[in-house]
């Protein structure tokens, strides 16, 4: 069956809704996740996710909620374990060795589908119901909106701390709530490229924007663009393959941005003149 | 007469069971221009947070344009140490500056011809429009310095607090950025407290000084504060003032302590100050 037909299904409609919006939320959060070296604490919060997610499966068969339940709670214990950067990777790296411990034996005790298992690990848009889409919307709404109200002074509080806490930012508070918008947003993805492939979202498309600009809209504008290119692209061309697994294509297509955004970085890009 | 626009009266300071400055008095006019010496962990920073609302005062009370400290004041322009930004950082002198003005502002603004205009203005002010538009991390440390001015100015502010503004600018960088400060105080009566351990480059700009050793300070004109009795008086030991081609400098115990430019023993003669 061709890519026309599958468009033309709701299903497909409703996953690349979902997948625009997981790329908005990842292409607002990613500028800032590298800003405040919080690449750890995606990757952490990613692989708790899978062990609500697993824990999710195991008590009603919902992967979603168990996984927004799992990123939330591990946000809040990184938020009072550490919110300085080496005591806050610290603390991810030991609660996320417990936490993965955890996940391995909850779905030792899960006897139902295996493929639901590896949905978890490494995404399927396609598997989500309508009631878990509707959630995906309701929390990509969330993130949005908060980034919105929160940019300046988490820009502030991100690129110049000592300023922006005479100025009267809250920034420690300001951390523990990105610690949280961080949260939702790896639910979000983790549905699209799973739990192990989060960081090809919340990272890469930052990274490659970063590599052609400095100046902050331009960035988060680039690094938007560059989510839906990954996200949008790599559910096309799922469908279009018929059998290949979205994230492969969601991850290649970031990884490949990142590359061409190097390279034609390292011709446009200023260097240090002194 | 023109009221103070800072007022310290009988103000202590603690830092968890350290005492730091006690019954500190000070006044401090519009367009004053006042330096905070001291050796390393006198407290001269934690003043400067006592002023911006940061840390309380363990006794005594603070009066910033006649009322009490509070975070986020549009009275205070803040310019902290210069340390290095990551060359990576995805923010242009430009953005850095500009954060001076609404950064602290929640909600999403659209780009305002009036915003730029008063940053761009800014930033002509203090001579850095050329290098304005580079990533603030590829910058020297002189022309993050002139920005961080700049950024500090936008809010008009009364009172101008700076952190070691001058730390680790070659000595060109360092009389440029002393003069946009010292322009700016005489042009708009903005009061300058500087914290610093050296005072030479700002030695004819200055007011007067605030001296501070362990619990103990002292506080005047340049002249009357720095001298070998005073000092001796204040480190509790022998220590001399020594005037060397126009520059002032101080040694004691068979090194130099503040004010000298290459500090490098001050956890030292922070004990001295304290037993």
């Amino acid at each position: 069956m061709g890519l026309t037909f599958y468009l033309s299904q709701p299903f497909a409609l409703h996953a690349l809704l979902a997948a625009i919006l997981v790329a908005v939320s990842c292409g607002l959060i990613a500028p800032f996740v590298i800003n405040r070296g919080m690449a750890f604490a995606v990757h952490g919060t990613s692989e708790l996710a899978f062990t609500g997610a697993a824990a999710g499966l195991l008590i009603n068969g919902n992967p979603v909620i168990g996984a927004l339940v799992g990123a939330l709670v591990v946000a809040g214990v990184i938020g009072l374990l550490g919110v300085r950067e080496r005591e806050r990777d610290s603390s991810i790296g030991v609660v996320l060795g417990f936490g993965l411990g955890l996940g391995v034996l909850l779905l030792s005790f899960y006897h139902g589908f295996a493929t639901e298992a590896t949905n978890i690990l490494f995404g399927n848009i396609f598997g989500v119901s309508s009631g878990q889409l509707l959630l995906l919307l309701g929390i990509g709404a969330v993130v949005i909106l908060s980034m919105m109200v929160l940019y300046r002074p988490l820009l502030f509080a991100s690129v110049d701390p000592e300023v922006a806490v005479a100025r009267g930012v809250p920034t420690r508070l300001l951390g523990i709530i990105f610690l949280f918008v961080l949260a939702l947003t790896v639910t979000e993805a983790a549905q699209i490229v799973g739990t192990l492939l989060v960081l090809s979202l919340a990272i890469t498309p930052a990274a490659a924007a970063l590599r052609l600009s400095a100046k902050p809209a331009t960035v988060t504008f680039l690094s938007i663009c560059f989510a839906l290119a990954a996200a949008v692209g790599g559910l096309v061309a799922s469908l279009a393959s018929n059998t290949i697994k979205p994230s492969v294509f969601v991850t290649s297509i970031s990884f490949a941005i990142y590359i061409a955004a190097r390279i034609v970085g390292s011709f446009t890009r200023p260097r240090r003149t002194h | 007469m023109q009221q103070p626009i800072i007022k310290l009266h009988q103000a202590g300071l603690r830092l968890g069971d350290r005492k730091l400055w006690q019954d500190l008095d000070l006044e401090v006019k519009p367009g004053e221009f006042i330096a905070v010496l001291g050796p390393n962990g006198s407290g001269k920073t934690s003043l400067l947070k006592v002023l911006l609302g940061l840390n309380q005062l363990a006794h005594g009370t603070a009066l910033v344009a006649g009322a009490p400290p509070q975070r986020g004041s549009s009275v205070i322009g803040y310019v902290p140490q210069q340390k290095g930004f990551d060359p990576d950082l995805p923010i242009r002198g430009r953005d850095l500056v500009r954060l001076g003005l609404d950064g602290h502002k929640y909600g999403f603004s659209l780009s305002s011809q009036g915003a730029d205009d008063k940053v761009g203005a800014a930033i002509k002010e203090v001579g850095a429009t050329s290098y304005a538009d580079a990533p603030v991390g590829l910058l020297s440390g002189g022309e993050q310095q002139r920005l961080r001015i700049a950024q500090a100015l936008l809010g008009d502010p009364q009172i101008l607090l700076c952190d070691e503004p001058l730390l680790s600018l070659d000595l060109s960088h360092q009389q440029a950025v002393s003069a946009l400060i010292d322009q700016r105080r005489r042009q708009h009566n903005t009061a300058v407290v500087f914290v610093t351990h050296d005072i030479n480059p700002v030695l004819a700009m200055v007011d007067r000084v605030l001296y501070i050793v362990g619990s103990k300070w002292v506080v005047g004109k340049p002249d009357e504060v720095l001298t070998t009795e005073n000092l001796t008086k204040l480190y509790r030991t022998p220590v001399d003032v020594v005037k060397v081609r126009g520059r002032i400098v101080v040694v004691g115990g068979g090194e130099e302590l503040p004010t000298e430019p290459h500090a490098h023993h001050h956890e030292h003669s922070a004990k001295q100050g304290e037993a």
